[in-house]
C-alpha cells in the first residue's frame, strides 16, 4: 500500500489552467468510497466468528443441532430442537452469552478504540489511554480490597470499575484541557499522569490487601466467563448508546484529521466534537471494562489492521471495528478456552499474545506513511 | 466587505495585533506583507475566526465573533501555511471535506456536493490525481489540493497564508497564477499573507504592510514597496527596481 509515485509527473512547466475538461475526464463522476462491500465482509466475519464459538467447547454440539435449535426460538417457524436439556442449557446459558458478551466487548473495544485514535489523530492510542483502565482497576481494587467482594459477584464489582473508569477519564480531561485549548497533545499528557498517579494508588491499596492480590490480577487480565445473560444486559445498552454516537461522528472524525484549525474553519465545533466522542468511548470502554476486565489490544489491533488492509477514512474504520472486533475477540476467547482446556488461559494473555507481534509488523509495514 | 476596525489580537498579555483598521473591498486581492512576527498570520486567523479579538471585524457588516461556525466557513475558506495533509487520504476525499460547512452535522455528501468536488478538481487539474494518496503528491501538487478543497467550500473570501513559502520558483507562480485565474469571474475576495515582496507586488492589487503588530501602511504596490518601507521594517538592503508596469525588489549586500 502507499508507494511513493515519484514526484516528477508533474514537471510541466506550464502552469496548470482552468482546463476544457476532456471527455475521459469528463465520463469519470466523483463518487465516494462505497462501504458495502467492506461492511458485508466484516459482518460475515462476525457471524462466523459467532459460530465458532457457539460449535466449540468441551461438549460437542453439532452445526445442524445448533441451527435446529436456534430455529425453535423463532416463532411461526414450528421447529422442534433435538437437543438435550443439559446441551440446550449449555448452549443458550453458558456458550451463548459469553459469545455475545465477547462481540460485545470486543466490538465496542475496537470502536472505542478506532475513534479515539480519530479524536487524537493518532493510530496507536488506544481506549483505555485517558484513564479508563486506571480508574477501572482501581475501582475494582478497591470493591476487592475493601468491599469484600468476590471476583465472582456481580454486584459491586461492575459499578466500582464503571465509576473508577469515568473519574480516570474526567480527571484527565480537565486536567488537559484547563487552561489550554483541549489539543490532542495536553490531553495525551495528562492522561499519562493521571494514569500513572491512580495506578500508584491501586498498587498500593492492592499492597495493602496481599489476601486480594490473586482476584485483582485476574480481574486485570480480563475474562469473559459469565454466568448466563446478567452481564450481556449490563453492557449492551451502554454499548448500544455508545455505538449509536461513535458511528454518527464517522464523517467528522475524517474532517478532524486535517487539522484543529482546518476543522474549525470548516465549520466544525472541534472541541465539542472531541468531548462527545471522548465521553461516549469513555462510556462505552467503561461497560466493557466493568464486566470483562481489561483486555488489552483489540482496542488498537482491529481498527489498525482495518486501515492497513480496507482504507483510512472513519467511515469505514469505525462500522468495520464494531464488527470485526467482535468476531475477534470472541475467536480469541474460543482459543482462551480451548489451548489449554479445561483449565482457561485469561484472554488478556490471547490478545496480547496476537498484538505483540502485529505490532511489529504494523511498524514494518507502515513506515512509508509516518 | 471585510472590514477591520481597531482590531486587536493579544495571546497571554503580548499584543500581536494593535489596533488595525483596514478594509478589503469585493473582489480585491490584498496581499498582507511585513517580517515575522508582524501579525499577518493573526491577522488572516481572526478573520478565519480561529482567533479571540479586540475592536470589530465585519463581513459584509456581520461581526465575525458572532458568526456561527459553519456560517463563517460558507463565507471564508482558509488555507493555512502548512496544512496538515493524512498521508492515505485521497485527493478527492480530501477536496470532498471542503464541502463539510455545506453538509448537516451527520449527513452526508449530496450530488450537489459531489458536483463541487469535482469542478474544484477539474479546475485544478487534479482529475488524473483524484484517487492518489495526499502522500504521493509532490509540494505543488499537494498545494493544489489545499487550493482545491478551499474552492470546494464555494466561499467568497479565499484566506491564504503564505501558499508560495515552501514552493520552488516555478511552482510559486503557478499557484499564484492559479489564484488569479480563480479571480477571473470578479467575485472571489482574496486576502494572502507573503513574503515575497516582488511576487506581491506582480500579483496583489494592494499591499498592507504590517509591523509589529501594526498597520504602518497600505495602498498599491508601487506605493508600499519601496526601499525607504522595506529598509525601515524588515531591516533589509534593498533596491527597488521597476520592470514592465509593475516593482521587483532586490536585495543589496551590505559592504
Amino acid at each position: 500500500m502507499g508507494a511513493h509515485v515519484p514526484a516528477q509527473r508533474c514537471a510541466t512547466a506550464t502552469r496548470p489552467r482552468v482546463t476544457a475538461v476532456s471527455g475521459t475526464q469528463a465520463a469519470r463522476v466523483l463518487r465516494p468510497r462505497s462501504t458495502h462491500g467492506p461492511i458485508i465482509g466484516a459482518l460475515v466475519f462476525a457471524v462466523c466468528g459467532a459460530l465458532v464459538g457457539l460449535l466449540i467447547g468441551p461438549v460437542h454440539i453439532g452445526v445442524e443441532a445448533v441451527a435446529r435449535s436456534a430455529a425453535s426460538h423463532l416463532p411461526l417457524l414450528h421447529i422442534r430442537s433435538n437437543l438435550s436439556a443439559t446441551d440446550s442449557a449449555i448452549l443458550w446459558q453458558l456458550r451463548a452469552p459469553r459469545v455475545a458478551l465477547g462481540a460485545l466487548v470486543g466490538g465496542m473495544l475496537a470502536l472505542a478504540g478506532g475513534s479515539y485514535q480519530g479524536v487524537f489523530r493518532n493510530p496507536l492510542v488506544d481506549p483505555y489511554l485517558l484513564g479508563v483502565a486506571a480508574g477501572a482497576g482501581l475501582g475494582a481494587t478497591l470493591a476487592i480490597a475493601y468491599g469484600g467482594v468476590a471476583v465472582e459477584s456481580y454486584d459491586l464489582l461492575p459499578i466500582a470499575a464503571f465509576v473508577g473508569a469515568g473519574v480516570g477519564v474526567a480527571l484527565a480531561y480537565a486536567l488537559g484541557s484547563a487552561g489550554g485549548r483541549g489539543t490532542p497533545t495536553t490531553l495525551v499528557l495528562a492522561g499519562v499522569t493521571v494514569v500513572v498517579f491512580l495506578t500508584a494508588i491501586q498498587t498500593f491499596v492492592q499492597q495493602q490487601h496481599t489476601q486480594s492480590l490473586q482476584e485483582v490480577y485476574s480481574w486485570i487480565l480480563g475474562r469473559l466467563d459469565t454466568a448466563g445473560w446478567h452481564d450481556v444486559a449490563l453492557v449492551a445498552p451502554y454499548a448500544g448508546v455508545s455505538s449509536t454516537v461513535l458511528l454518527a461522528h464517522r464523517r467528522l472524525l475524517d474532517v478532524l484529521a486535517v487539522g484543529d484549525d482546518e476543522a474549525a474553519t470548516l465549520g466544525v465545533d472541534v472541541r465539542r466534537v472531541r468531548l462527545v466522542v471522548v465521553v461516549f468511548a469513555t462510556v462505552g470502554t467503561a461497560a466493557a471494562v466493568a464486566v470483562s476486565g481489561l483486555i488489552g489490544f483489540v482496542g488498537i489491533i482491529v481498527p489498525h489492521a482495518i486501515r492497513l488492509a480496507i482504507g483510512t477514512s472513519y467511515r469505514i474504520v469505525l462500522p468495520l471495528s464494531l464488527l470485526v472486533g467482535g468476531g475477534f475477540l470472541v475467536l480469541a476467547d474460543v482459543l482462551a478456552r480451548t489451548v489449554v482446556s479445561p483449565a482457561e488461559l485469561p484472554i488478556g494473555v490471547v490478545t496480547a499474545f496476537f498484538g505483540a507481534p502485529f505490532f511489529a509488523v504494523v511498524l514494518r509495514t507502515s513506515r512509508s506513511f509516518t | 466587505m471585510i472590514a477591520a476596525g481597531t482590531l486587536s489580537v493579544a495571546f497571554g498579555g503580548t499584543r500581536v495585533l494593535d489596533a488595525v483598521s483596514v478594509e478589503v473591498g469585493r473582489g480585491d486581492w490584498i496581499a498582507v506583507i511585513g517580517p515575522n512576527g508582524a501579525g499577518k498570520s493573526t491577522l488572516l486567523r481572526a478573520a478565519a475566526g480561529l482567533v479571540p479579538y479586540a475592536g470589530s471585524l465585519r463581513l459584509d457588516g456581520d461581526e465575525v465573533a458572532r458568526l456561527p461556525r459553519r456560517e463563517l466557513a460558507r463565507r471564508v475558506a482558509f488555507v493555512a501555511q502548512a496544512p496538515l495533509l493524512p498521508p492515505a487520504m485521497l485527493v478527492h476525499e480530501y477536496v470532498l471535506l471542503g464541502r463539510t460547512p455545506h453538509i448537516g452535522t451527520f449527513g452526508y455528501e449530496s450530488a450537489r456536493d459531489l458536483e463541487a468536488a469535482q469542478r474544484a478538481l477539474e479546475r485544478l487539474d487534479l482529475l488524473p490525481f483524484a484517487d492518489r494518496p495526499l502522500a504521493t503528491l509532490s509540494g505543488g501538487e499537494a498545494q493544489r489540493a489545499v487550493l482545491a478543497r478551499a474552492l470546494a467550500q464555494e466561499a467568497p473570501i479565499l484566506l491564504l497564508d503564505e501558499p508560495t513559502t515552501a514552493l520552488d520558483l516555478g511552482r510559486q507562480q503557478q499557484v499564484l497564477e492559479l489564484v488569479a485565474d480563480l479571480r477571473q469571474d470578479g467575485e472571489l475576495t482574496v486576502v494572502c499573507a507573503m513574503h515575497d515582496l516582488t511576487l506581491a507586488a506582480q500579483y496583489a492589487e494592494r499591499l498592507v504592510l504590517l509591523s509589529r503588530g501594526r498597520l504602518v501602511a497600505g495602498g498599491r504596490p508601487s506605493e508600499i514597496a519601496t526601499e525607504a518601507l522595506i529598509s525601515a521594517h524588515y531591516g533589509a538592503q534593498v533596491r527597488v527596481v521597476e520592470q514592465g508596469g509593475t516593482v521587483a525588489v532586490i536585495p543589496v549586500r551590505r559592504r
